[in-house]
């Protein structure tokens, strides 16, 4: 027994190249079968229609779905709606996250250093859905924001069910994939290279332009890509908390197929944040961010 | 470099942001024990009945049950997927190796509504009715990559010598397995198994199109919340849910700090991030 194991051990070690295609060959067959597989799948039957009368998908390739997207203004207003709100969260977050992230990594103690991280992961893991759901009631009519504007004397905000809900909300959701990679891109400059900075005359300010900005940006990209891919792709807070004119590219996704079940449309609709998104990677690759990951 | 003016600043900044993330988990507590079936400001009074509501809803126990199989089976195929993966990145050097990370973040990078909608024009292509082990498939794609970081980040940091060492004093490979990588690597499995967990039982955006008529816990909150109908019940899940998700991350979060045979005070911190935001991702 044990001398089979020790011959075992030995062809790998003799055969690294083995154990290593073992290794790999489970996760990348299952991606591939699966999730690649579905990406290919999605991108095909985007180009499929739906019979308007036995609602089966018509394996007859068009550029139906494509033509309507983009002819019609309403589908266009809602494509640049998503669009520009997460890209009004993405900046949100930033300038939320980097003042705190700089503190984390560079004046901040050990300890309370470890209580702030905890205190930004703890909210990351709790319910995605549920922190949604608490503003919804918090930013409602009758919620918490416009009785607390009442008691300082202010008007009532009544932003609830608007596309400023909508915004507040996934600035709220996202902002601690904002925080952790910019803490750790600010954590990880040496104090050296400011030190240097220092001896070579550069102020305070001119060290946080020329030296840390730069070296944080990474990080800054690599949240951003969550921030701005995760708001893309999201119909759940629109849905809850967002107003008539709310609607994103995920509500007409999520309505194309659970009620008018048009799967086909409903890809191809799909297809328009893929294709954002893979412009977004591609730029952030060259900001260095996946580094930063 | 910091001027005085500028650190009060930067702690006064940081003390605001930690209060936006915390004030509404904080209500979210308070609202669980609303008296009235009204969500209103402030709350007329406290009860705790809508927390025997809902333990005794047949549809959230139904729900809940079908949530915890998922994640169970949805962690197990991830910590398997992920570790191999992370072995041989960590430890081969070959062509396209940076491929399988990008490839592996993927279905989290990419929108929601696009790994939801891929996998659903995936099972109507091959013809796949919908069932939990489609939900599986599409919760353990998206795990592998939180088991695939944690296990990779501790790898990194323990050293290939020990191994080596091993061999040289005769043990096979199930012994140095046995004795020097699973110690060094047991504490960072667990906690990406927990937070794989955590991410599974919490997900909605992708579950609705992998889900047919079956809900998960989440599609069974959204369904309530939507119709408005039992607020004070979704109040009472959501208390639980807040406290039950807390222990875990908080249990992964120690399991990542404490390396076992490579104890370290200075690193620890750092590995924590390393695999926490790669799990955030």
């Amino acid at each position: 027994m044990r001398a089979a194991r020790l011959r075992l051990s030995g062809f790998f070690w003799r055969h690294r190249w083995a154990k290593a295609l073992l290794l790999l060959a489970l996760p990348l067959l299952a991606f591939a079968l699966v999730y690649l597989a579905a990406l290919v799948a999605l991108f095909i039957s985007s180009f499929w229609s739906v019979n308007p009368f036995t609602t089966e998908i018509q394996h007859t390739w068009n550029l139906d779905n494509y033509r309507t997207i983009f002819e019609s203004s309403a589908y266009r207003t809602i494509a640049l709606r998503t669009i520009g709100i997460a890209a009004a969260v993405t900046l949100t977050d930033a300038v939320l996250a980097f003042p705190l992230g700089y503190f984390m990594a560079r004046i901040a103690g050990g300890r309370s250093r470890t209580f702030l991280f905890v205190a930004v992961l703890l909210p990351l893991w709790s319910s995605y859905l549920i922190r949604v759901y608490i503003w919804r009631l918090i930013l409602s009519n009758d919620g918490v924001l416009n009785w607390a504007m009442r008691h300082v004397g202010l008007p009532a905000a009544n932003i609830g069910y608007s596309n400023w809900a909508v915004w507040l909300i996934f600035t709220y959701v996202w902002l601690p994939f904002m925080v952790l990679p910019v803490y750790g891109a600010l954590e990880r400059i040496p104090e050296s290279y400011i030190e240097a900075s220092r001896d070579l005359g550069a102020r305070g300010f001119a060290t946080f332009r020329r030296v840390v900005l730069p070296l944080a940006l990474p990080g800054v990209v690599a949240g951003s890509i969550f921030t701005f891919s995760l708001t893309l792709g999201d119909y759940v807070t629109p849905l809850l908390a967002g107003g008539a004119s709310s609607q994103f590219i995920g509500n007409v996704v999520y309505d194309s197929v659970g009620i008018s079940n048009n799967v086909p449309f409903a890809a191809a609709f799909a297809a328009i944040p893929l294709a954002v998104m893979g412009v977004y990677l591609l730029i952030a690759r060259r900001l260095g961010a996946f580094e930063a990951m | 470099m910091e001027g005085r003016g500028t650190r009060i600043a930067l702690r006064a900044w940081t003390v605001l942001v930690v209060l936006f993330l915390w004030i509404p988990l904080a209500l979210i507590m308070v609202y669980a024990f609303n008296k009235s079936n009204v969500q209103s400001w402030p709350i007329p009074g406290f009860t705790t009945k809508w927390f025997h509501v809902a333990w005794h809803s047949q549809d959230v126990r139904t729900a809940l049950w079908l949530s915890v199989r998922v994640a169970l089976v949805a962690t197990g195929a991830a910590i398997v997927l992920g570790s191999a993966a992370a072995f041989a990145v960590a430890r081969f050097e070959f062509f396209g190796r940076d491929a399988v990370s990008f490839l592996l973040v993927l279905p989290i990078a990419l929108p929601g509504i696009v790994t939801g909608m891929a996998l659903n024009s995936f099972f109507i292509a091959g013809h796949i009715s919908v069932s939990m082990w489609t939900i599986v498939v599409g919760h353990a794609t998206f795990c592998v990559v939180i088991v695939y970081n944690n296990v990779l980040a501790r790898l990194r940091r323990s050293s290939p010598s020990l191994i080596e060492a091993s061999q040289d004093l005769g043990a096979d490979g199930w012994q140095t397995f046995r004795f020097i990588v699973w110690p060094v690597l047991s504490t960072a499995l667990i906690a990406g198994g927990l937070l794989a967990f955590a991410l599974s039982f919490d997900e909605v955006v992708v579950t609705f199109f992998t889900a047919g008529a079956q809900s998960t816990l989440p599609l069974l909150i959204l369904g309530l919340i939507r119709l408005g109908q039992q607020l004070p019940v979704v109040n009472a899940i959501a208390f639980a849910i807040i406290l039950l998700t807390v222990i875990p991350v908080a249990l992964a979060q120690r399991l990542m700090r404490d390396t076992g045979v490579l104890r370290r005070t200075a690193g620890s911190v750092t590995e924590a991030v390393e695999s926490a935001q790669v799990t955030a991702v």
